[in-house]
């Protein structure tokens, strides 16, 4: 009789586990007008878009995105495998990746920018450099803050004759891609002994992890000198070094700066939305007031969008709706987050993008 | 009758396949790890375990994982020479000397430590921490005792020595609260019969409670050998991550990096189907060599102790 009496028990406690798991599967699926779309990918845009995604619920209730932060790697893989709705890469996809997922466009969303970041006590902001010292520093073959090639750019300032402390990023990332990028294109000895990556094999320094590691390292040392994306350095006030662009200018790194370089890379031509984009190079941009170490950081989508396996129409009409407001109001929200705005000629070729995508070969309304 | 026995018969049953999970997670784990890693073991061989290069950029892959794995045993090292005496003092002390009043708090105490996540750990080392090793320890080492090879280099708080230091406060809570347990277990009746033969407090714990306990003793060790060995997020906050050749942990005062933090590092960015992946995957298989074999030779050296002293003591 007991025994009968658990088992009665359990059955009951077993049909409320499963009732409860069915309950939840009815309820939570309320309406089906509800889209849900799936993104992931770098990192660096992470804030932005998250504070796009929050307020683009005011826009659109019905519409719920999810990104999730895993590294542009991460999210190319996701895409190629095509588990996701959309990915974000601060790096164009290359030739091999093409082959994996063609018919990928290419969508600018922000910009990034690099900044050297210092720690010199009683030094200010705005140390002159160029990008063959930087080179040079981060090799190891420059060693002293005083050293000639140093103080020569700047006559005015009394450097100390102290060892340079090198800090790099430990993790792989965005950043160094395009900081080692720019130190290759600066210095042939750079690109002959270390080259262009997202971990390269750095031949001095100590390696932090992240952003904010490196931030917190070189502000907590004095006598370092290591690389931040532009957002911590402004949000940190960060002593950083105003580099000589090709217009012969020192310029400080800012939004303005970084908008201005990507602007005049932009008004030389950029690639249609589905054409390759793994040559195009905003660093060392021509303009006169434009920061040398900008790139771009892309959101990628399949052009024919019924190639990813769980893709509706009202799924397919909501990315398309997202997309086109994050290059135009969304934008609005990236200035109080320093990151820089796109320009309007870069907006232009978004459009454009944005307007070819397809699902089941019929065009979607963007608004 | 019956039913009980077909009752008996499930749960055995049941057990059965809960223990058996914990063989196929292992192997599954193995084999997952080893065929990850392939591509990179057929391309550099045993330079992968013994080579100091490490290069993921395309065109000029290489990849030996040496300095990782002296990186992790170094710090291991001294996370256990700091973090072993610490911890038996305090489990003594709690057993032994400590009035119930003092026992109890302290007892939570140490064990909250354990519960702080280790990221915490991590930014209170690169913080706050760092700075206290640097200006009180690392800055007189060096300059007193630079001569010795260990301790040359200019110190910035972020290398082998921080990362050992901070292993060891993370191990405290783990080795103390298991030997406190296992120095409550030793009978009363012993120390009463030492106290009663004249031996002093000192003498009773060194030569009755720590040798009747030290296989328990050395069990807790090797649980907090597993959180150094394993430990990550905080270690690569503070161990100045070198990569390369300038990794290899020459000095107590040099940036290294362990093989957990190279791979918290790298993962998550490495270029898909490149070989970078299966790097970090190697770098894996061999954590987990190492994570078997210091528990098999733990086990070894468990018994063959228990054996020489014969009756002498414990299980």
């Amino acid at each position: 009789m007991k025994n009968v009496s658990k088992i009665a028990i359990a059955l009951v406690a077993i049909a409320i586990v499963i009732g409860s798991g069915l309950g939840y599967i009815y309820f939570s699926n309320p309406s089906q007008e509800t889209a849900i779309l799936n993104g992931s990918g770098a990192t660096f845009p992470y804030p932005l878009l998250e504070s796009m995604i929050t307020q683009y619920k005011q826009v659109k209730s019905n519409v719920q995105i999810n990104y999730q932060a895993i590294g542009s790697g991460g999210g190319i893989t996701a895409l190629t495998g095509k588990t996701v709705d959309f990915a974000a890469s601060d790096a164009p996809l290359s030739a091999a990746d093409r082959e994996k997922a063609p018919n990928v466009l290419h969508i600018p969303e922000t910009i990034g920018a690099v900044t050297v970041a210092y720690n010199i006590p009683g030094a200010p902001t705005g140390l002159h450099m160029t990008g063959k010292v930087i080179a040079d520093i981060f090799q190891g073959k420059v060693t002293k803050w005083n050293d000639p090639a140093i103080q020569n750019l700047n006559t005015g300032v009394t450097l100390p004759d102290k060892d340079i402390i090198v800090v790099h990023r430990s993790d792989g990332s965005g950043t160094t891609f395009i900081f080692t990028g720019y130190l290759s294109e600066a210095s042939s000895d750079w690109k002959q002994a270390v080259g262009q990556g997202k971990t390269v094999a750095w031949p001095t320094g100590l390696g932090a992890n992240g952003n904010t590691g490196v931030a917190g390292v070189v502000q907590g040392t004095p006598y370092t000198i290591g690389y931040v994306e532009l957002a911590y350095a402004l949000q940190n006030s960060m002593t950083v070094a105003a580099i000589q662009n090709p217009a012969g200018n020192w310029i400080l790194p800012s939004l303005d700066s970084t908008k201005e370089a990507v602007q005049s890379v932009a008004s030389q031509g950029l690639p249609a939305g589905n054409e390759d984009w793994s040559n195009v190079n905003v660093l060392n941009a021509p303009g006169s007031q434009a920061y040398p170490i900008v790139s771009f950081t892309y959101l990628l989508v399949y052009e024919e969008l019924n190639v990813i396996p769980t893709m509706t129409q009202a799924k397919a009409a909501a990315l398309v709706q997202f997309l086109w407001w994050v290059i135009h109001d969304g934008q609005q929200l990236a200035p109080d987050l320093e990151y820089a705005q796109l320009p309007s000629n870069v907006v232009q070729i978004n459009e454009a993008s944005i307007k070819a995508i397809t699902f089941n070969g019929q065009q979607l309304p963007t608004t | 009758m019956n039913q009980t026995l077909s009752y008996d018969n499930l749960f055995k049953l049941l057990t059965a396949i809960i223990a058996a999970s914990a063989a196929v997670i292992l192997i599954v784990n193995a084999y997952t790890l080893s065929t990850g890693a392939l591509p990179v073991l057929q391309r550099f061989g045993g330079y992968f375990f013994i080579g100091t290069q490490w290069n993921p950029v395309p065109g000029r892959e290489i990849f030996g994982a040496l300095p990782y794995l002296l990186g992790t045993l170094v710090t291991s090292a001294i996370a256990l020479l700091i973090g072993v005496p610490l911890s038996l003092g305090i489990a003594i002390f709690l057993v032994e000397m400590a009035p119930k009043t003092v026992k109890v708090p302290i007892s939570y105490l140490v064990e909250l430590l354990a519960a702080v996540p280790s990221v915490i750990y991590g930014l209170w080392g690169l913080f706050v921490f760092r700075f206290w090793i640097l200006n009180y320890i690392e800055t007189p080492l060096s300059t007193y005792l630079g001569w010795i090879p260990v301790f040359s280099g200019t110190p910035f708080g972020l290398d082998v020595f921080s990362a050992g230091v901070i292993l060891a406060i993370m191990i405290i809570p783990t080795v103390s609260s298991v030997s406190r347990e296992v120095i409550q277990a030793v009978p009363d009746s012993l120390r009463e019969a030492a106290y009663s033969i004249g031996a002093t407090k000192w003498e009773v714990t060194r030569h009755w409670v720590l040798s009747y306990g030290r296989s328990g003793i050395f069990g807790a060790v090797i649980l907090g050998l597993g959180r150094a060995v394993g430990e990550t997020m905080a270690v690569t906050m503070v161990i100045g991550n070198a990569i390369g050749p300038a990794a290899v942990p020459t000095s107590l005062f040099k940036p290294s990096q362990t093989m957990s933090s190279l791979i918290a590092n790298g993962f998550l960015e490495a270029t898909p189907a490149s070989l970078e992946l299966p790097a970090y995957i190697g770098v894996g298989l061999i954590l987990l060599l190492l994570a078997l074999s210091i528990n098999i030779i733990a086990h070894m050296m468990v018994t063959r102790v228990l054996k020489v002293k014969g009756g002498g003591a414990v299980e």
